[in-house]
């Protein structure tokens, strides 16, 4: 028993409840919400050292002891998502601040950003399946009112979308759960891991497990990404930062969880079909981020590429692909924020998304342009910024794994990510300068702060991997041997 | 044209406390029988639509001046504080106890923290049923 493992979901949903009593006092609900996030990163990093001292730590729900009660479970994984969760949120509030407005602030966009990051950090430390259906649940209702809060035309049309698609999912979800509760009788994830290897992973685990993969394919955007781009399209930028970085990232651990913990016993049906869509996705991503003019667009194929990218290391399933994807997931959750608050801060400063109306934007805002240049090569993998150890972990995990077509897409995706960003950074910020010093609007420093933190959490994780390391490599022990898992939830 | 609805109203006025009474009795039972917070709640929620289709909004709004959405947040609060308070008893998150006494009259009677979070789930689904309500009036 450990109460801290529940801190991290229960200190923004309890301030975020108690912020709803703050309406009008918005420099109260600013410094709570800003408080409560880094105390809840704080925690987050106090019980990563914890696990490295005690190994995993667990929390049964009103002592109900597993597989009876529902529980949370902190192992490195879990906890590193949850810590830069925690982090990424703290910058996003911190941007959003100075850009979001009265009107949404007004109308509860702190609690709402505080129960979507406590819906994630649930999700993330869970130990039971039908938990995690319930915090996807509190993740997705809190994007709901994020996405369609404002009541513009085109994010109702694109809310309705999402909403539409999500609730289809979660029913799918439901119902996967219930076929696995039928087949093997436990939501507990350890006991059903346990229970699955005792009976053999048959036909029709398989087939549920297809049904899992086909629900966290629609919430990670694995494929199933059409409802993706429009919808993280229409946020104002700092909740739109949060999407990105946040919430395909949830469906994706999901995933791992799943398929490394339940359903790690048939890797030639399972993980082949994971490689496979990862592929198409690498290839569909390319395609969208080539494709359009707006910077939000380009922006947001980002978010599929990586997706597929990540999932080779699943695909691979390999300790090395596991210790490269973490990386990878630490990595994209801070260079996606970045990207998306720089592309925000664009949009804002020029009044179009559209790239060929931008031009020399680097004459009037230097600091934006060379911040939006690390962010591309942090993104392409440039070492020594942070996505080049991810990148190089999981290439070398598909090497292993003999799956070289995935390793030529995982890369040609590198050069199309370069491609679709470069051309942002060519047509928008060289070129001909289009803004006079007179109509220059005013960069305010409250909007380039939260990016400069980013950039230095990127260089930081790129030159010195080490101090994460034995973090990522206890996660990535532990993914791939499930036993360990099994073992701290299930004995005393 | 005004609607004659002396009727209605005069049933109201006595028809809203059975109900109230139902929806407290329904909440209290919840430990041991069906019920709890989250029926009592629609129950005693019910009871303030009733008010609020016979007389008008402005009339029962004079009765009970209450922001509904403050008091589904209040609910809300109570339900995770009551999970958060074991914390400070060094036990796990959403632990329960319960307190029991013998009365002079009644017997065994008991206090239990469950009755704290009914009570949270009770407010939540009151507030939320009402601002649901309200907003829908609004619109029309």
């Amino acid at each position: 028993m450990n109460n801290l493992v529940v801190l991290p979901m229960i200190i923004p949903l309890l301030t975020g409840i108690a912020l709803f009593f703050f309406r009008s006092l918005l420099w109260l609900q600013r410094l709570i919400s800003i408080g409560a996030m880094l105390a809840a990163s704080a925690v987050s990093i106090y019980i990563l050292h914890l696990i490295q001292r005690d190994g995993i730590l667990r929390l049964d729900f009103g002592g109900w002891k597993p597989p009876f009660g529902i529980l949370f479970v902190a192992d490195s994984f879990a906890m590193l998502l949850v810590l830069a969760a925690s982090v990424i949120t703290v910058i996003c509030l911190f941007y959003a601040f100075f850009s979001i407005g009265k009107a949404r602030e007004k109308m509860y966009v702190y609690p709402f950003i505080l129960f979507l990051i406590a819906g994630v950090n649930g999700s993330f430390l869970t130990g039971d399946l039908f938990n995690l259906f319930v915090c996807f649940e509190v993740m997705l209702l809190a994007s709901y009112v994020l996405i369609s809060l404002g009541g513009k035309r085109v994010q109702l049309r694109e809310s309705f979308k999402y909403v539409a698609i999500n609730i289809l999912s979660s029913w799918l979800f439901l119902v996967a759960i219930a076929y696995l509760y039928g087949a093997v009788g436990t939501l507990n994830m350890a006991h059903l891991s346990q229970r699955i290897a005792e009976v053999g992973q048959g036909p029709l685990l398989t087939t549920i497990s297809i049904v899992f993969l086909i629900v966290f394919s629609l919430k990670a955007g694995l494929v199933l990404y059409h409802w993706l781009p429009g919808s993280y399209r229409v946020a104002p930028t700092a909740i739109a930062a949060l999407f990105g970085a946040l919430l395909t990232k949830v469906g994706m651990y999901a995933l791992f969880r799943v398929f490394t913990l339940l359903f790690y016993h048939q890797p030639e049906i399972t993980h082949t079909l994971i490689g496979i869509m990862a592929g198409i996705t690498l290839i569909g991503g390319s395609i969208g981020a080539i494709a359009y003019q707006n910077v939000r667009a380009i922006v947001t194929y980002n978010v599929i590429i990586t997706v597929g990218f990540i999932l080779i290391g699943l695909a691979a399933s390999t300790t090395m692909g596991y210790e490269g994807a973490a990386y990878y997931f630490i990595h994209d959750m801070v260079a996606k924020a970045l990207l998306f608050l720089l592309a925000g801060t664009m949009i804002a400063l020029t009044g179009t998304a559209a790239i060929e109306r931008m031009s020399g934007l680097i004459r009037n805002y230097p600091l934006l342009g060379w911040l939006y240049f690390i962010a591309i090569l942090s993104i392409v993998g440039i070492p020594p910024l942070s996505g080049f150890i991810g990148k190089m972990l999981i290439g070398q995990a598909a090497i292993e794994s003999h799956s070289y077509l995935l390793l030529a897409l995982g890369f040609l995706s590198s050069l199309f990510v370069l491609y679709s960003l470069l051309r942002i950074f060519l047509n928008c910020f060289w070129g001909e300068t289009i803004i006079s010093e007179e109509n220059e609007a005013p960069l305010k420093r409250g909007l380039l702060m939260p990016s400069i933190l980013l950039a230095i959490l990127s260089v930081g994780i790129g030159i010195a991997p080490e101090w994460l390391a034995p973090y990522v490599q206890d996660a990535a022990h532990t993914l791939a041997n499930p036993e360990e898992y099994i073992n701290a939830v299930l004995e005393d | 044209m005004k609607i004659n609805d002396v009727i209605l109203q005069t049933v109201a006025k006595v028809v809203v406390f059975i109900i109230l009474t139902l929806g407290v009795y329904i909440f209290l039972a919840g430990h041991h029988n069906p019920g709890g917070g989250f029926v009592g709640g629609l129950v005693l929620a019910s009871a303030l639509v009733l008010l609020y289709l016979s007389f008008d909004i402005k009339t029962v709004h004079k009765g009970l001046p209450f922001d509904f959405k403050l008091i589904a947040a209040l609910g809300a609060f109570t339900v995770v504080a009551a999970g958060v308070g074991a914390l400070f008893f060094n036990e796990s998150f959403l632990t329960q106890t319960f307190l029991s006494w013998t009365w002079p009259i009644v017997g065994k009677m008991g206090v239990s923290t469950v009755t704290i979070f009914e009570a949270g789930v009770a407010l939540a689904v009151v507030g939320v049923v009402i601002t649901i309500i309200l907003s829908i009036s609004e619109d029309v």
